[in-house]
């Protein structure tokens, strides 16, 4: 029998300011039993509870000897979950069965491709505090990220506490949405979140198709796998000079792809050129990205304002975006949501000459006259085009009926 | 310690310290009668002709004072934590080898754990008054020999004038006085804004000594304390920590689901209907008070609509408020940052409060049953709306009162808090102990949602077309209990053994703080 005993996996978050999370460390025996040592900040109100659930999944691992012990700063079950299962996969790297908590089922939105995404916002993967009020703060998306908030030691425990959320965590209607490390890393990711219910997968960096297309056959495969039965669309970001000039190919790539989004922080530092307030430097890259997504009818999605104090700068920013041809933006703060909101949405003033246009056409229609006219001018097709997407647009943000 | 159900249905102690208490009886269940108690008459004869009752030390201050073994000396909190001389007064009583003290402050703050070594050896007995941080742990865990009693500031008004307490010293910290003893919080290097909380001791306590280190020639203007109540004057080098008795600035939260609660209540002020020409509002000085006072404003300036007055603890956004002509007048009972105090000493629109005027239970009418909205915190509240703002989940006492139970008299009271905080959550099926009757409690609102209690109908109704997230509190609480990983079990205590009680604002016994299991 192989001498076990020395192996220690350890996991998880400690010290003073640590909230919401907790540190677990497994020291694998050869005999004695679980002897669990606890020290909970809420032992009171669910020492109890913790005990249960760390000995259920001893049981689960088929682990019967180890000193195990926790130091718990009122984590959330999913968290401890998550911790202990990282802890003890790095003592026993080799154990491939996983632990999964009961789906919550609150996540099912039925998924649609050309769904709004004006916010999409970024939560660290290592930062189970802020997963589980993100959705009451309205965001059309949430992005639990694996890849540059995440660091290079933490790739396992960020997977397991992602996992986790997207299982348990209500998200109150924001779409469920995963960005993956870049190339083979990505592709294991997967294996993680597929499974779960995350609906958008962002790949980061994307230079060619053939990125996106090992992507999608990957989720293909482990959709047949494990039985999946929604749908799971790609957002693929360029975050790079070769990525721009690609850009048309990447976006056609797949017809999972429900969009397009660019990251300026990489592709500023691949120019070597600094990232400006007006951005000008990124004014190319942008309009490239706008002009790739709609031609392959796609949404096309502008990177994220990081000033997160600085709402008046963010709002000239969304007001620019709209301006190229983009639908949203990416955050970084809640605070940022209301705003890109409000800076997506038509205003009144457009509203109205939208619908007086679009009366204009249909009654031209009626008429059987192919000549549209208001206020004595002439309107062309493409205004008129123009104003019934206005007109959709309103309607998707409630601000007038379906009549 | 023999235990009896009061009309909350919650068992307290038959005696508190040797004495019979009144049992909670309901709202408005119990109507004293007779008389109050009564100062002790003193003659001018007997004072300096000349006005200087100036003593060089604190040491022969107590002495001419008469301290003696088993007396009640009293304090005032407005230097906050930064607050040096009472444990600078009760070092002194040590060396004078005095003991069994009552302390009778109007609130203790952390900077107070030097004192627990006096608790220890004997100096105090036991302490009446809010206790903060590590003071109520040492109490919980039953090493306080006597039970604490825990007032809200509108309480210890009351229980002086009740005489359930009779002050023998008070000890009256003084940003600024003149040898004479009148008084005043809004100048010199300590000052902390408005003396209000010293009001009663200045008033019943048979001996009153002012402490300063900003001794001024005779008048000190403003005199909130009056020396005609005083009757020595002693000067030190310095009350304590500026910086800490005041913060620079009172700083806005970041927390998004902070700032969520914050902007919830402000909208639920504005559609409710309570924000209309002439309204009055009170906030406290907590992340999510300031950021909601900071939405309201937004939302005062959009429809052009100026508050008559509200009310302190002012910071400068209360400040701003005035200013900027959107209310009145500040009524205000303490200044939390430099803008608050600096008003308060500039600005005749800005004026100081007491407990008497604001909270007082035996005055003909007090003020915070004028206020149209409060917003204030709790550590819990139940599914029927009783909260409980003194105790944690797991039972240890680690906060005072305030005036958390006389606001709750206001027209409409809204409690903005969290729905759990890390993984305790914060609506409950029964809290830990019970400071204020849901039937005063009027709206909770949490980020998860906003319950308005059934009895205000009103509410509801005005309510009917807002898209606020109106929901009841038994969904909110399934909600996070599901999160939470089930119903938190309940705290540890020795159901026997009391540490303190919670005074009802009218002098009865409303609940009882048991020692914790360790």
């Amino acid at each position: 029998m192989v001498d076990k005993s020395h192996k220690i996996g350890a996991a998880g978050k400690r010290g003073e300011t640590i909230r919401s999370d907790c540190f677990v460390e497994v020291a694998l025996k050869n005999s004695g039993g679980i002897k669990l040592k606890l020290e909970s900040k809420v032992g009171v109100l669910y020492g109890d509870s913790i005990q249960r659930l760390v000995f259920e999944m001893c049981e689960h691992f088929g682990l019967k000897h180890a000193n195990i012990y926790l130091e718990d700063k009122g984590a959330l079950p999913f968290t401890i979950a998550a911790r202990f299962e990282t802890a003890l996969k790095r003592a026993r790297p080799e154990l491939e069965t996983e632990f999964f908590l009961p789906i919550n089922g609150k996540n099912f939105s039925p998924p649609s491709k050309d769904r709004l995404r004006r916010s999409r916002l970024y939560l660290p993967g290592e930062e189970p505090k802020f997963f589980v009020n993100a959705g009451l703060h309205k965001p059309d998306g949430i992005i639990l990220d694996l890849q540059d908030s995440v660091a290079p030691s933490e790739k396992d425990a960020a997977r397991m506490l992602v996992r986790n959320a997207l299982r348990r965590i209500d998200f109150y209607g924001a779409e469920c949405m995963v960005r993956i490390n870049q190339n083979q890393a990505g592709l294991e990711d997967l294996r993680y979140i597929v499974p779960h219910h995350v609906e958008v997968i962002l790949i980061p960096k994307c230079e060619s198709a053939p990125q996106v297309i090992a992507v999608e056959n990957e989720v293909a495969k482990l959709r047949r796998q494990h039985g999946v039965a929604n749908e799971i669309y790609l957002l693929p970001i360029i975050e790079s000079a070769l990525g721009v000039i690609k850009a048309y190919e990447i976006a056609a790539a797949s017809a999972q792809n429900c969009g397009l989004a660019i990251g300026l922080e990489d592709y500023t530092a691949d120019l070597g050129v600094e990232r400006t307030r007006d951005g000008e430097e990124s004014r190319f890259a942008r309009s490239m990205i706008v002009s790739a997504a709609k031609a392959a009818g796609i949404q096309a999605l502008d990177s994220v304002f990081s000033e997160v104090n600085d709402l008046d700068g963010l709002r000239a920013s969304v007001s620019e975006a709209r301006s190229l041809g983009f639908e949203g933006k990416g955050c970084i703060h809640p605070r940022q949501i209301p705003v890109i909101h409000a800076g997506f949405m038509p205003s009144q003033d457009e509203i109205t000459k939208a619908l007086n246009i679009v009366i204009a056409f249909e009654k031209a229609q009626s008429r059987g006259s192919g000549v549209v006219a208001l206020d004595a001018k002439m309107i062309d097709a493409p205004v008129v085009k123009r104003a019934q997407q206005t007109i959709k647009l309103a309607r998707r943000y409630q601000l007038i009926g379906t009549n | 310690m023999k235990f009896v159900e009061n009309k909350a249905g919650r068992l307290v102690p038959l005696e508190v310290n040797g004495e019979r208490r009144v049992l909670y009886q309901g709202l408005g269940g119990f109507r004293p009668h007779g008389d109050k108690a009564r100062p002790r008459i003193a003659t001018c004869a007997d004072y300096p002709a000349d006005g200087n009752k100036f003593v060089p030390g604190l040491r022969e201050t107590l002495k001419k004072a008469g301290l003696k073994n088993g007396m009640t000396i009293s304090t005032h909190h407005h230097l906050r934590n930064g607050d040096a001389l009472t444990n600078l007064l009760f070092d002194t009583i040590k060396k004078m080898g005095i003991r069994n003290l009552r302390w009778f402050p109007s609130a203790s703050f952390p900077g107070h754990e030097h004192l627990l070594r006096y608790l220890q050896d004997g100096t105090i007995h036991h302490i009446e008054g809010s206790m903060n941080g590590p003071l109520g742990r040492y109490a919980s865990q039953g090493k306080m020999p006597g039970l604490g009693v825990l007032r809200s500031h509108g309480g210890r008004y009351r229980a002086v004038q009740d005489g359930n307490v009779h002050i023998d010293i008070a000890v009256i910290a003084a940003p600024a006085a003149d040898a004479f003893g009148n008084a005043n919080g809004v100048q010199g290097q300590s000052a902390c804004g408005p003396l209000g909380f010293a009001l009663v001791d200045s008033e019943y306590a048979d001996q009153v000594i002012v402490v300063t280190d900003h001794l001024v020639p005779f008048p000190c203007v403003p005199w909130q304390i009056h020396g005609n109540h005083v009757d020595y004057v002693v000067k030190i080098d310095s009350l304590g920590d500026p910086g800490k008795i005041v913060s620079g600035t009172t700083e806005l939260t970041k927390s998004p689901d902070r700032l969520l609660i914050a902007e919830y209540v402000a909208r639920f002020v504005e559609e409710a209907g309570i924000m209309q020409n002439g309204f009055s509002f009170q906030a406290g000085a907590g992340g999510i008070s300031l950021a909601f006072v900071a939405y309201l404003k937004e939302k005062m300036k959009a429809q052009g609509v100026k508050a008559r007055f509200v009310r302190g603890g002012s910071t400068k956004y209360l400040v701003q408020l005035l200013e900027e002509g959107l209310t009145d007048y500040i009524l205000d009972g303490q200044a939390f940052d430099e803008a608050g105090v600096r008003s308060l000493r500039e600005n005749p629109r800005h004026v100081s409060t007491s407990p008497f005027t604001s909270y007082n239970y035996h005055g003909k009418g007090n003020f915070a049953s004028l206020v149209d909205v409060v917003v204030l915190g709790a550590t819990q509240v139940d599914v029927h709306f009783n909260a409980n703002v003194v105790t944690h989940s797991d039972g240890y006492l680690l906060h005072g009162i305030g005036g958390w139970q006389d606001c709750l008299f206001s027209k409409c009271v809204v409690l903005a808090i969290p729905s759990f905080r890390d993984r305790i959550p914060i609506i409950v099926d029964e809290v830990a102990t019970l400071c204020g009757p849901g039937e005063l409690i009027d709206v909770v609102v949490t980020e998860r949602g906003i319950a308005v209690n059934p009895r205000r109908q009103d509410l509801l109704k005005a309510l009917a077309k807002s898209s606020l997230p109106l929901r009841a509190l038994t969904e909110i609480q399934k909600e996070v209990y599901g999160l939470c990983g089930g119903a938190p079990a309940k705290p540890r205590v020795k159901k026997n053994r009391a540490i303190a009680v919670v005074e009802w604002v009218d002098g009865t016994l409303l609940d009882a703080i048991h020692q914790v299991v360790t």
